[in-house]
């Protein structure tokens, strides 16, 4: 399973380090429709999201749109295995044995 | 198909957060069962393949893009229950840290891309498995694309009842558009599920696995 789990992550963290910064930048399905139909205004990030660490999947403070994206997705990548892994390990655990 | 705050009136949030909920609450329940201790990074690994496949924007026509949903790759490898619980930890860490998707919004998005698809795949093993039960690759194409059609129709109908754009121009736009999505999402998610039979067969989730039975693996 290490095996499989260390390939599968690397693969992973590969796209979206090194894949990502050269993917489509058009509008997605339902930004499009939003566009169209003229309700994309009605859009607004909540508060909270106004101090997100890294808005639009760019690190802030790089200068090179591609290498904040692709670090982006590098820490991006990592942090959801790890949160993943901890919630399975914490849902585990959670019940006491029978 | 990330819908951010202020698309959603908050009864119609709230609607979709309660279903959402209880689907992700299902899921972590039976982690302890679905999910031997040999497999549990394979929640962590999964959840993390599908942030960076949603990075992936691809083009569709009309200049338009779009991306893995992956909930249908995430029933396979681990059950629909399970696969709730793994979009709700990707698109949770995708609205707090990278601003995509509303906060408000999240358990309509956690409806529309993981719960609508996961369910709808697992229905769709559970039935296989008495007909044809080594059809992982037909269901996986064909769940990939049901399920982000279910997705769209799910977002165009929550969008209409918000009385954010009517339903008879947004129901029809957003299915046609990933109609074609779903192709790249069905294409994704079979390249993927091929490199797990391949490598490890075993990893692939077995629907009829008893529930009650006591998970040996578990007890070291």
């Amino acid at each position: 399973m290490r095996r499989f789990t260390i390939l599968a992550l690397a693969v992973a963290v590969g796209l979206a380090t090194a894949v990502s910064p050269f993917a489509s930048s058009r509008p997605d399905g339902l930004e499009r429709v939003a566009a169209d139909q003229a309700f994309s205004d009605d859009g607004r990030l909540a508060t909270l999201q106004e101090d997100a660490p890294a808005p639009d999947y760019a690190l802030p403070g790089i200068g090179d749109g591609r290498l904040a994206t692709g670090l982006a997705g590098l820490a991006g990548t990592l942090l959801v295995f790890g949160s993943g892994y901890g919630v399975a390990v914490v849902a585990r655990r959670r019940r006491s044995p029978a | 198909m990330h819908i951010p705050d202020g698309f959603l009136a908050n009864e119609v949030a709230l609607a979709c957060a309660v279903p959402a909920a209880i689907c992700v609450g299902v899921g972590i329940r039976r982690a302890d069962v679905e999910l031997d201790e040999r497999r549990v990074p394979l929640l962590g690994v999964t959840a993390a393949f599908i942030f960076a496949a949603q990075m992936l924007n691809f083009p569709v026509a009309g200049g338009t893009s779009g991306h893995l949903l992956g909930a249908t790759l995430a029933a396979i490898l681990l059950g629909p229950w399970l696969a709730c619980l793994v979009l709700a930890v990707v698109l949770t860490v995708q609205a707090f840290v990278f601003a995509d998707g509303g906060l408000t919004a999240l358990g309509a998005n956690v409806l529309n891309m993981g719960v609508i698809g996961a369910l709808l795949v697992g229905g769709l093993t559970t039935a296989a498995r008495s007909v044809a039960p080594k059809a992982t690759l037909a269901i996986s194409a064909v769940g990939a694309w049901l399920a982000v059609m279910a997705g769209a129709g799910a977002a165009s109908l929550e969008l209409a009842f918000s009385g954010t754009v009517p339903a008879e121009t947004v129901v029809p736009t957003m299915l046609g558009v990933h109609a074609l999505i779903g192709v790249g999402e069905a294409v994704v998610t079979v390249a993927a599920v091929s490199a797990v039979l391949l490598t490890r067969p075993d990893l692939i989730h077995r629907p009829h696995r008893p529930l009650a039975r006591p998970v040996l693996a578990g007890a070291r």
